[in-house]
């Protein structure tokens, strides 16, 4: 036969080179197994903007570790980030395996993935106590007002008035987990739409440069079971009532700043890691410094029907847990034994005090 | 042992009646180094420092001594009692009767004075005038308010004080070496001279007072031994928590629960005190928890991620941390539980001693779990098994339970100085980044070595293939989510097989074995001291040998088997209702051995006496 020449395919043609951020991962690097939720769950959504941000904030996904509680929420560590250690462990009690986590090894980002259902009713209790320890970990809320995995019975976060598919009403007043945070020492307090790519991935950037307990509450709708007229967490009811209170604008540290702001209406926060939040005013009292105003806007739009979104609070002084403690900068977990067994003449010393 | 007949002094209804020394020593056998002191007090009323005196002077005079503490759950006013045995044999079990009583609560005085046997002596407040009650127990009233008055002239010590006054009349009563006294006075108040100087001339008091009233008319009297020398006094959680020091524990996670709080509390003084280094951090963090729930997450989420993290409970905190052992059991976490045992319920008699936790421990939590158990027999035992209970859970990927009980943890015990361990830390099959790159991955529950044990990763360890993601049940050998029939079954025969490896790895029994005996005992925990004396009392007044077994872990490893076969009965003495501990071992024997079990069991909240153990185990083999 004709030695008919293999069309040309040159052996070392450059491909494209593959888009890599600044500690040369490439967006693939953050991507988790394939997602086991039902397709149009805002849960993916999150999943998404957070597999976004961490690459975008070049975080070494090796030096995160993911936690959740029970829930189709807490399913979805496995669906981002697999080159993160990841523990999904007993419905509403994350917040205490986070601690302890984070007690071993203080080095580490700690992303803690929750629901509405896990974190405001059966996890109330370690939620709580997460936040007044400020504890350094970015809690997420995948706030549908139903519990998903339980096939859609109502959430301690449903509205009043919110209505199930069978014709249920909900008659109990919600939990406003961001008024609670807010109250109990949580040192960054937002809440996002899972629909809205843009003020989602600025608030998880900012919350990645953010030392202490984030608190975002993301709206995220449950199409198999809450996504219908009457229910006030579908996408609808979103597009139509979300309100936000601000423009969320995210500068990492290492981008050079070269956006002017207008200090009248634009307020900007140093973060812990020298990265730069913009927050330009769309309610004239904005101040995410004031506790009072913050809990008094959530107030306010509740009454008006609306669901305020954006950054409420944010306190960047406070020292965290693990620097309350004082402990040694490495990792607790792995210090030799010579730093964690006191010496023969310690154990002498005990005995002849005893004696 | 003690209560020899003793006849008293005739006519001597008290001893403010001066009786002749002659007629003294024909009349009465001296008990020498052999009898117990009950204390009645008031919680609150601050007696502990004064029976601390009594029990290490009597230490000091090298007379083997144990001392233990009766109380009610309440802060003030309720009765409680302070029990010190005085035992040239050595033993530290309860002693059933009461020698010498001091009542310095009149609520139960008449009551404490009704509970002596014939011959016994009792101190107590004048006023009181308990000898109308007892003719045949030998009484010494004292005017405490008076005395206190006269060594303290500020009014709020007299109540701390006046508890100094009785240790000074029980030192004159029982002829006590007063240099030893003033010694352990001393060394009680270590650098407070001035509370030191203050309680001394309290006890001087009382002894002054007892020399110039009382002529001894009992025959109780405490004589120098050198059976102490190089011995250490210590309670089970202060050694446990020494053990957790001294097995590296970083991370401790509580909720204050009685009796494990202790154990906690010791570990913070001694963390601070030995863990801080040069430049002021810390290699350990302990958090009082919100509750257990949280607690027992905290240790496994620290387990997960490398360290060696402990909790310390009792019974209720068991139950919370029920759900998140199982997980612990399911994913193949490392984590030190302490469980002081106490009896049942809150509302209920939470201060009082229990072995009750047996088999809720053995199979805490949901789906097939079953959990290795350290059982401590002494506080040297409490040291050591911390340390073992830290390497176990991480050789074992697994949750490991101390089950101490408030008997052990919170009294004080005399003890054989700790040893330093002689090993490093066993960190378990834990994998570097290196060991990584080296094999080219790995799979999380992979039975690589055959013992049941896969090698895991830890958070931040710095390759692409370290990562894991941790779940309950429902994964494949390399951590992925699978609901296959397969994939379960095999996990599931794995962590039995697992199982069968701690059984070689647990502490192994002691067993004292001759071969001539049919009838071998076994007990465990603090009930090894009274089947120790039982034995004892068997030999001498029964003339039965007996062989025993004592058991120190769960799962049961072969000795187990084997002491049962060998024998024809076999009781297990235990501080149960429901004989947990009988039927654990009913789970793992063969049915010829099963037949062979009877069961001794004591629960009314008091410690575990050799005397009842006996007449219980005469009755059952009809002698
Ligand atoms: C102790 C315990 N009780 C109940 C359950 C059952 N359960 C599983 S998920 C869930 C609710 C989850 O709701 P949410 O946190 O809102 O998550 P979503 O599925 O809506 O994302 C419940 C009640 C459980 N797993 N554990
Ligand atoms: S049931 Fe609802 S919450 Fe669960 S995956 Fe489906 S859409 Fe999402
Ligand atoms: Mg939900």
């Amino acid at each position: 036969m004709a030695t008919t020449p293999v069309t040309s395919t040159p052996i070392d043609a450059p491909k494209p080179a593959a888009k890599t951020n600044r500690i040369g991962l490439q967006v693939l690097d953050y991507r988790g197994g394939k997602t086991t939720l039902c397709a149009g769950c805002g849960h993916n959504a999150i999943s998404e903007r957070i597999i976004d941000a961490f690459y975008e904030m070049g975080v070494q996904p090796e030096r995160v570790m993911k936690l959740s509680g029970i829930g189709c929420s807490s399913k979805s560590p496995a669906y981002f980030m697999s080159r993160s250690h990841s523990f999904n462990s007993v419905h509403g009690r994350m917040p205490s395996v986070a601690t302890g986590a984070l007690l071993a090894n203080r080095t580490m980002k700690a992303l803690g993935v929750s629901g509405d259902g896990d974190t405001a009713s059966i996890g109330i209790g370690q939620f709580i106590h997460l936040m007044r320890r400020n504890i350094p970990i970015i809690y997420i809320i995948e706030d549908n007002g139903v519990y998903g995995l339980t096939k859609g019975q109502f959430s301690a976060t449903a509205d009043i008035g919110s209505k199930l598919k069978t014709g249920v009403v909900n008659d109990l007043p919600p939990i406003d987990t961001c008024a609670l945070a807010i109250q109990l020492g949580a040192t960054f307090v937002g809440r996002s739409f899972s629909g809205d790519k843009k003020q989602l991935l600025a608030m998880l950037k900012a919350a990645i440069a953010h030392n202490g307990t984030v608190v975002l509450d993301v709206i995220s709708p449950c199409v198999t079971f809450n996504d219908h007229e009457g229910s006030t967490k579908s996408y609808k009811y979103m597009q139509e009532h979300e309100e936000a209170i601000s423009e969320v604008g995210f500068v990492p540290h290492f981008q050079e700043i070269d956006v002017e702001y207008d200090p009248g209406t634009t307020i900007n926060v140093e973060m812990h890691d020298g990265s730069h939040l913009r927050l330009r005013k769309l309610h004239e009292d904005f101040d995410p410094t004031d506790r009072v105003a913050a809990v008094s806007a959530l107030m306010t739009a509740h009454s008006q029907e609306e669901v305020l979104t954006g950054i409420f609070y944010v306190d960047t002084k406070k020292p965290s847990f693990t620097e309350m403690l004082n402990l040694v900068d490495e990792p607790l977990g792995t210090l030799p034994d010579e730093r964690v067994r006191p010496s023969r003449a310690v154990l002498d010393d005990v005995m002849h005090r005893l004696m | 042992m003690a209560t020899e007949n003793v006849a008293l002094a005739a006519g001597a209804e008290g001893g403010t009646l001066v009786t002749p020394d002659t007629q003294q020593q024909t009349s009465q056998v001296n008990v020498v180094n052999d009898f117990s002191i009950q204390i009645a007090t008031v919680n609150g009323s601050g007696s502990q420092s004064a029976n601390s005196v009594l029990l290490k002077s009597i230490f000091r005079m090298g007379v083997p001594v144990s001392g233990k503490n009766l109380f009610p759950s309440n802060i003030a006013g309720l009765p409680t009692w302070y029990t010190i045995r005085a035992s040239k044999d050595g033993y530290v079990a309860r002693k059933k009767e009461i020698d010498i009583l001091i009542a310095m609560n009149p609520e139960t005085a008449k009551e404490d004075m009704h509970s002596l046997p014939s011959g016994a002596a009792a101190i107590y407040e004048e006023s009181a005038d308990l000898r109308q009650f007892r003719d045949d127990v030998a009484c010494y009233p004292v005017p405490f308010d008076k005395l206190t008055a006269a060594v303290c002239p500020e009014a709020k010590l007299r109540k701390l004080v006046k508890n100094m006054i009785y240790v000074g009349v029980a030192a004159q009563i029982l002829k006590m070496d007063m240099t030893a006294v003033e010694a352990a006075l001393r060394k009680q108040f270590a650098r407070k001279v001035k509370a030191a100087d203050l309680n001394w001339a309290a006890v001087q008091a009382g002894y002054d007072y007892a020399s110039t009233t009382f002529t001894k008319n009992d025959p109780f009297v405490l004589e120098a031994m050198n059976s102490t020398e190089g011995k250490i006094i210590i309670d089970g959680n202060a050694a446990a928590a020494l053990g957790c020091i001294f097995a590296g524990c970083t991370v401790a996670m509580w909720y204050p629960i009685t009796p494990s709080s202790s154990l906690v509390e010791n570990f913070i003084d001694l963390a601070k005190r030995y863990r801080i280094e040069e430049d002021g951090k810390a290699t350990f963090a302990v958090v009082q928890a919100e509750d257990e729930l949280a607690a027992i997450g905290a240790v496994l989420g620290a387990g997960w991620a490398g360290a060696r993290a402990m909790t310390a409970t009792s019974g209720p905190g068991i139950s919370l941390m029920a759900e998140f052992t199982g997980l612990g059991y399911y994913a193949e976490l490392p984590g030190v539980i302490f469980d002081v045992q106490r009896t049942g319920p809150s509302t209920g008699m939470p201060t009082r001693n229990q072995q009750c936790d047996l088999l809720s421990v053995a199979f805490l939590s949901h789906g097939d779990t079953k959990h290795v158990m350290l059982i401590p027999g002494s506080v040297k035992e409490c040291y050591e098994m911390a340390m073992a209970a830290f390497d176990l859970a991480e050789q074992l990927q697994t949750p490991v339970f101390v089950m101490s009980d408030l008997d052990l943890g919170m009294n004080n015990w005399m003890s054989e100085p700790f040893t330093y361990p002689d090993k490093p830390l066993n960190r378990g099959k834990v994998l570097s980044a290196e060991d990584l790159t080296r094999l080219g991955g790995f799979a999380r529950y992979k039975d690589v070595d055959g013992d049941g044990i896969g090698y895991r990763t830890l958070p931040g360890t710095d390759h692409p293939l370290a990562a894991y993601f941790t779940r309950g049940t429902g994964h494949n050998e390399k951590a992925q989510y699978s609901e296959r029939p397969d994939d379960y079954y095999n996990n599931m025969e794995r962590l039995s097989k697992k199982f069968e490896t701690a059984r070689s790895l647990v502490p192994r029994p002691e067993v004292v074995q001759t071969g001539k005996s049919k009838i071998g005992l076994i007990a465990f925990g603090t009930s090894d001291f009274a089947t120790l004396e039982c034995r004892d009392q068997l030999n001498k007044e029964y003339g039965l040998d007996t062989d025993y077994l004592r058991l120190r872990a769960y799962p049961f490893s072969r000795e187990v088997h084997e002491f049962v076969a060998s024998h024809e009965r076999v009781y297990v003495i235990e501080q149960n209702r429901d004989a947990q501990m009988l039927s654990l071992l009913k789970l793992d024997l063969q049915a010829e051995e099963i037949v062979k079990l009877r069961s001794i069991r004591h629960f009314n909240g008091l410690p575990i006496d050799a005397r009842s153990v006996t007449d219980d185990l005469v009755t059952q083999e009809g002698i």
